[in-house]
């Protein structure tokens, strides 16, 4: 689904990012990015989500290369990103507001996009009903990311990209949440790829982890972990392992 | 503040101004019932026509401050480049006190309402601009990016996203600036009209020496004054909720 062909980014004035970079998506995949602070994590996100692009090389969705954000990738990042003016059913309507406001062009909305603002399965489903009139500074952070992914799901994503989603987050919130994303992805038959710099998360919400170094990287370094997201799995031996392994390796580099 | 709390507040001064009023005992400050008396009277003797001639101005330079200004300052605090090239300028610009200037506009613009409504337009103007521009400017590069990854092109981002966050900061800025535009305005229309309220205060202070009708003047532009500060506060308080409760 995803192809990264000989990638390479420079930020102006700062050392290559990524250097003839390779790799390789395959759809209903669950990847973890993982790598220290300023290892390019957010800037790979950006660049899947079409929202930066890269000095030479390509990325390709779908086969096709990508020149703007895509309809159907959906983006959610630490801060939430919602408006803070708007409530909770508002915010999770932004989506569906922008693709009526575009009409159908394919462009900014898919070609088939017919107007609604239906979220309301969204709000239920993420337990957000009894606060749609809320404002975002009224409710709490996990409330805050439910809204934005139900933001996000309603606009009927086949990719879904998060950038350390929970890391703001108390620990029984992120891990509902890691696994109330798990489930969605499951359900929703989603591409999902998570960027995070907490092993454990990696770990846990990735089939695949992809190992960033400081800059540049030049070579896609993948653990497989296919037993991710089996019930008690953080009970594991195998997790266990599995993070003592990426701890050495973050060490190591 | 409290509708309660407004209306002790006004009670208590106007138990202030009788006591003063007593205490003094010259026609220069007659009672205030005296003056609402006057008040009354006066509203049949011209005294609405002045008051609507210095509303027409009000709002009609701040509808055209807001016009022109908010955009302005939108789009300064979108490109940083723009904003780089004209910043000092407004740096310079904007604490010269613009009532100074009135003698200039009254030169260039002539003695009607177009260099009255210029200059309160420059107070106003400055004010929203620099407020639009900073409110624009801070918005969240995450927040930005996470709309237009919903598919927002630079139309969305502003109907969905600039323009909302516009709108604290232009009624910001009339709060902060509708008393010093109520000002000017007394001042503007000293010179060569006949009509406004700061036309009626001057002609019946000085002129006349009709004291209560000058007081009766007063207390419409104080009203003026106080009209548009609870509309402001009103507005805000109608389209940013959020604010408030958040």
């Amino acid at each position: 689904m995803i192809q990264l062909d000989s990638l390479t980014f420079i930020y102006p004035h700062s050392p290559r990012v990524f250097q003839d970079f390779n790799w390789q998506v395959e759809r209903g995949e669950a990847w973890a990015v993982l790598g220290p602070s300023g290892c390019g994590k957010t800037t790979l996100l950006y660049l899947l989500a079409g929202l930066r692009f890269p000095n030479s090389g390509r990325v390709l969705i779908n086969g096709q290369p990508l020149s703007r954000p895509r309809p159907q990738t959906g983006l959610i990042l630490q801060d939430y990103g919602l408006l803070p003016w708007a409530t909770v059913r508002q915010n999770a309507e932004l989506g569906l507001q922008i693709r009526g406001f575009y009409g159908p062009d394919g462009k900014h909305a898919p070609a088939d996009f017919r107007p609604s603002l239906a979220v309301n399965h969204w709000l239920d489903r993420l337990g957000l009903t009894p606060l749609t009139d809320k404002f975002p500074g009224q409710i709490s952070g996990g409330q805050r990311q439910r809204t934005a992914i139900a933001r996000t799901l309603a606009l009927q994503p086949d990719l879904l990209l998060m950038d350390e989603p929970f890391s703001s987050l108390d620990a029984p919130t992120r891990e509902g949440l890691q696994l109330l994303t798990l489930e969605l992805v499951a359900e929703q038959q989603l591409t999902l790829i998570i960027v995070t710099h907490a092993i454990e998360e990696a770990a846990f919400v990735g089939r695949k982890i992809l190992l960033l170094d400081h800059p540049p990287n030049s070579e896609a370094i993948v653990i497989p972990n296919p037993s991710a997201f089996q019930p008690d799995y953080r009970n594991a031996s195998e997790y266990q392992m599995l993070c003592r392994e990426l701890r050495q390796r973050m060490g190591d580099q | 503040m409290k509708r309660q709390e407004i209306l002790l507040t006004v009670l208590a001064l106007l138990v202030a101004w009788y006591l003063a009023a007593l205490l003094i005992n010259r026609p220069i400050l007659p009672s205030p019932i005296k003056v609402g008396q006057t008040f009354v009277s006066e509203l049949d003797n011209g005294l609405v026509d002045h008051f609507l001639a210095s509303l027409w101005r009000v709002l009609a330079s701040t509808a055209l401050a807001i016009a022109v200004a908010a955009p302005a300052g939108l789009i300064l605090g979108q490109s940083k480049k723009l904003n780089k090239i004209l910043s000092p300028v407004i740096y310079l610009l904007y604490p010269v006190p613009k009532v100074v200037l009135l003698p200039v506009v009254l030169l260039f613009l002539g003695i009607g309402d177009l260099s009255k409504v210029t200059i309160i337009f420059l107070i106003l103007f400055f004010q929203i601009l620099v407020l639009v521009r900073d409110q624009a400017a801070g918005l969240r590069f995450e927040l930005i990016q996470s709309v237009r990854s919903l598919g927002a092109g630079r139309r969305a981002l502003f109907r969905f996203v600039y323009l909302p966050a516009s709108l604290p900061a232009i009624l910001t800025a009339l709060r902060q600036s509708v008393g010093t535009a109520v000002a000017v305005l007394y001042v503007a229309e000293l010179f060569a009209t006949q009509k406004g309220l700061g036309y009626y205060i001057f002609i019946n202070g000085s002129t006349l020496f009709n004291y209560p009708a000058m007081y009766a003047g007063v207390v419409a532009m104080s009203l003026l004054g106080l009209g548009l500060y609870f509309s402001v506060d009103w507005l805000e308080r109608r389209l940013c909720r959020w604010q408030s409760v958040s």
